[in-house]
């Protein structure tokens, strides 16, 4: 099904607003969030050590005076320091994987689960997600807010949903063989290695029925979205979240596919640079920091995300004014620094994909045998590429080598390993393996 | 004319070689000859089998990647000088030799030596018109049985 057979549907009028009338209506909602946050310890005292209150935000720009709350702000007051509501009036509760141990616990009240439920009915429409269809979602069902989160934006729209949820991939190659749903609903990364599991069991991934999916939860990029529609026969759809601003919701596609559209009647965007906390332009990357404006159980004030995107207030065709954002090219967290070069693994799979021939299957791994940082990138070879000449196995290694030195400014140590030996995610992929903050951290 | 040849990747990790002749050695495939080709990353097994259909299942089962080339045996006279006149042959035809082994058995008093080349047919062309036997697969098969 091509992008242009889709029709332009709005599930929601706020999605329409003027920018005037968008940007009003932030400006009442941050008043009212500021308000109800006031009660919270941790906002209280940084209120306090700011010098500002709900009384001063006047303009928009106001925004700029409140503090930043951080990921570690939420371990530190774990796990219901953040709540701005009694206990009794929490509806749910979700978290992220923390990977120092105790993970991130977010919670809901029940209109906040009736917002999200809205704001991923609005993406999944855009999408092309119609009520009549069948939705096989293998996200994670559990404190991981995909599988939940989806699952309610599907029920909302009107569609019916497989709750697979994530895991044991066979079984799902049999219910999208056996019950021919239209739509998939997992990672990108999943949607590929549901591919790869079904080609080798004999199954063609072309004869499903689907004819769509919308993939979300971890970075991914314009060539593993073409790779997954040629080898699914499907329109990929990116969106984006995370669990401390809502889970997924934040932003998604609309039919144009050319940036998630953010929905900024309940999320205040701010693209900053993550040195100096200063505004980038539109088109430059930054780290995006987010306000939750109507969320009641858990509201954020400045959340810095870490994930590094850029920003683009042109307007779009589809006549959604939220403004949109690139894909994630990388954390600021997981971008790593080789020999004082700024890389993030985006960039490999980047690489990797230019070079015809070679699955975006692929670990990295650095290490400081002596006083210079040396990367070795493990890449997955494809049964089809692989010759019995010497110097064409040789060459495919040396392009790899060469486009990752061109696109990273590294040069890295290519090995090519046997298919399917590399760690399949389920939720997200493990990319990179650091031996340099093993040794930091003894 | 030409002979199934099975190459076989292997990552560059102990115990890599042992995956594909433990495989075939379970299945009871005899390797005829073989050869191993190895730079610091990776390496390449080439294998020459009597049922290569059997030992291609069995090495895919055992999860190697490979694929199956055709190749060509050509018998070498046994004596100084027997290699460098088939090479000055394929020289001055302009053949470009991708690879070559030998096998460890002799016919009579010739070398039995593995060809990998791009322009295959011309090969074989060139070297009967030259009077080199280019020897059969159910030929070479029948040599190492006897």
């Amino acid at each position: 099904m091509p992008a242009a057979a889709l029709e332009n549907h709005v599930w929601d009028a706020h999605e329409l607003l003027s920018r005037e009338e968008l940007q009003a209506l932030q400006l009442k909602r941050l008043r009212e969030c500021v308000e109800r946050v006031s009660n919270v310890p941790f906002y209280k005292k940084a209120f306090a050590a700011a010098g500002v209150s709900a009384k001063q935000i006047r303009s928009l720009d106001d925004l700029r005076r409140l503090p930043f709350t951080t990921k570690q702000d939420l371990r530190e007051n774990y796990p219901f320091g953040f709540l701005a509501v009694p206990r009794e009036e929490i509806a749910r509760i979700h978290g992220s994987s923390g990977t120092t141990g105790k993970p991130t616990i977010v919670a809901y009240t029940r209109h906040d689960l009736e917002t999200w439920a809205n704001l991923c009915a609005r993406f999944l429409v855009a999408g092309g997600v119609r009520p009549g269809h069948l939705v096989h979602v293998a996200f994670g069902y559990g404190l991981f807010t995909g599988g939940f989160g989806l699952h309610a934006g599907i029920e909302k729209v009107g569609a019916a949903v497989i709750p697979a949820a994530s895991g044991n991939t066979p079984r799902h190659i049999m219910l999208l063989h056996d019950l021919e749903p239209d739509v998939l609903v997992c990672t990108p990364s999943y949607a590929l290695n549901i591919a790869e599991v079904a080609e080798q069991e004999g199954v063609d991934p072309r004869s499903f029925k689907l004819c769509l999916g919308h993939f979300g939860a971890e970075p991914w990029t314009e060539d593993m979205r073409r790779e997954i529609e040629t080898r699914l026969g499907i329109l990929a759809f990116d969106n984006y979240g995370l669990s401390e601003v809502i889970g997924p919701g934040v932003s998604g596609e609309c039919m144009y596919r050319c940036g998630m559209h953010i929905q900024e009647d309940h999320f205040l965007v701010e693209c900053l640079d993550p040195e100096t906390l200063e505004p980038v332009a539109d088109g430059e990357r930054g780290e995006l920091v987010f306000t939750t404006l109507t969320k009641e159980a858990m509201p954020l004030i400045r959340y810095r995300t870490r994930d590094i995107a850029s920003l683009n207030h042109a307007p779009c065709p589809c006549g959604r004014s939220g403004v949109r954002m690139s894909r994630v090219v990388g954390r600021t967290d997981d971008m790593l620094i080789i020999r004082g070069v700024n890389v993030f693994p985006s960039q490999i799979e980047e690489a990797l994909l230019r070079v015809e021939g070679t699955a975006p299957q692929y670990v990295i791994e650095i290490d400081r045998p002596g006083t210079l940082d040396e990367a070795i990138v493990r890449v997955e070879i494809r049964p089809q590429d692989f010759s019995d000449k010497m110097s064409q196995m040789q060459a495919l290694r040396e392009r790899i080598q060469h486009e990752i030195a061109s696109i990273t400014g590294v040069r890295m140590h290519v090995e090519l390993v046997d298919p399917m030996t590399l760690e399949r995610s389920v939720g997200k992929a493990k990319r990179v393996i650091d031996h340099r903050k093993e040794k930091l951290q003894g | 004319m030409k002979t199934k040849q099975i190459s076989v990747f292997l990552e560059n990790r102990p115990g890599q070689l042992s995956i594909p002749c433990r495989a075939l050695a379970e299945a009871g495939i005899n390797i005829l000859t073989l050869s191993l080709a190895d730079t610091q990353q990776f390496g390449i097994l080439r294998l020459i089998v009597k049922d290569w259909q059997k030992a291609v299942q069995v090495l895919k089962d055992a999860g190697c990647v490979l694929n199956v080339t055709d190749v060509i045996a050509i018998e070498v006279p046994d004596r100084p000088g027997g290699m460098a006149t088939i090479l000055e042959v394929l020289e001055r035809a302009q053949l470009n030799i991708e690879y070559m082994y030998a096998f460890t058995f002799r016919r009579g008093d010739k070398a039995v030596v593995v060809f990998r080349f791009d322009e295959l047919d011309k090969a074989i062309e060139v070297l009967q018109t030259n009077g080199i036997n280019v020897v059969g697969s159910v030929e070479l098969y029948d040599m190492y049985e006897n």
